[in-house]
């Protein structure tokens, strides 16, 4: 018997095909983000609000995955921008493959933004890269805040923690100050945005984070492409 | 539950490895899981079992190595792991550490029978 060093990462398919996808986006410079949280944290309410506080002339698409149902696709598509539902049919996460099927037949050409809304979930989603170029985390205040502490990788791994329904701390135990640092641990230096779709406070601080993101994206294809 | 979506990336991999190796047969196979991968050995092990269970790999073990969370410390450049989120250096005390490891899901290595 005779053992013989891999040293392969396990998802290399996906891998590679996520590769296959930011490579795409890059060259088209389309900015992509991946939600992820746990089922009704409210991923769909943020992206609704978020859709509706964009010009008609922003050229923004959305993926939203779900196991069944296309409730979610039809509540974002009042909007008038470009929605599409992938229904993974009882797969707890979307992975590299199914964006790129959903993204076949669509022109990234006329796209700026692409948001993907992932499966409720917050581990599986968090192994599966996408190609995006940031993931987004959305904990809501009706939540436990000790879910980063609890379910660090998906924490690790976004760039953003988004505090959300905070219209609703008067009425639980949420410490909210406990949740930022608890995230800060798992992520040191994590951007923590706190805000309610209800009432609209904090939004613009998203926003306003959405847009220095997407432009500092940009930047980073300039430079990239600028030392090629 | 993703797990057995991550056991079939393991047997599909193998099966691509023993392709290379001329059909030979694989005893075992190594992974490597670390703390932030959100992966849980457990239910990995069992998705493992179920799956390879009269296939063309059975009888095929899975032995899973966990690694843990390791910071970089900025200043001194000490190594470190992290037990407890406990980031800040435990050599000169700094906060400024950075995560060099942790995040593991790989195929270490396969065990091979002699032919």
């Amino acid at each position: 018997m005779s053992r013989m060093p891999l040293e392969k990462k396990v998802l290399s398919e996906n891998d590679r095909i996520a590769g296959r996808l930011r490579e795409r986006f890059q060259e088209r410079q389309v900015f992509c983000l991946n939600f992820i949280s746990s089922p009704g944290a409210g991923k769909t309410s943020l992206l609704e609000r978020t859709l509706e506080s964009f010009s008609p002339s922003e050229r923004v698409a959305l993926l939203t995955g779900d196991i069944q149902t296309d409730n979610d696709a039809r509540r974002l598509a009042r909007f008038g921008f470009p929605v599409k539902q992938i229904t993974t049919g009882g797969t707890c996460h979307l992975d590299a493959r199914m964006i790129e099927r959903a993204l076949a037949d669509w022109p990234l050409e006329s796209l700026d933004t692409l948001l993907i809304e992932n499966v409720g979930n917050l581990v599986c989603p968090s192994s599966y890269d996408l190609g995006e170029a940031a993931k987004v985390v959305v904990l809501s205040v009706a939540e436990g805040e000790d879910k980063p502490l609890k379910y660090p990788a998906i924490f690790f791994k976004s760039e953003l923690m988004v505090l959300s329904k905070t219209d609703l701390l008067p009425y639980v135990s949420f410490d909210i100050g406990k949740a930022r640092e608890y995230a800060l641990q798992v992520h040191p230096g994590m951007e923590i945005v706190e805000l309610s779709c209800k009432t609209g406070a904090g939004f613009d601080d998203w926003m306003k984070w959405l847009a220095r993101r997407r432009e500092s994206a940009k930047a980073e294809k300039v430079l990239a492409s600028g030392q090629e | 539950m993703h797990e057995l979506s991550i056991a079939n990336a393991i047997l599909d991999a193998v099966r691509k490895e023993r392709e290379l190796l001329n059909g030979a047969r694989v005893i075992k196979v190594g992974v490597r899981i670390g703390a932030l991968a959100g992966v849980d050995p457990e239910a990995l092990s069992f998705g493992f079992e179920v799956l390879v269970k009269d296939t063309d790999l059975d009888p095929l073990a899975l032995e899973i190595e966990s690694t843990l969370r390791r910071h970089e410390c900025q200043h001194c450049k000490h190594v470190f792991t992290v037990v407890d989120y406990q980031v800040d250096c435990p050599a000169c005390g700094s906060t400024e550490t950075r995560c060099i490891g942790g995040d593991e899901l790989e195929l270490a290595y396969l065990e091979v029978e002699e032919t």
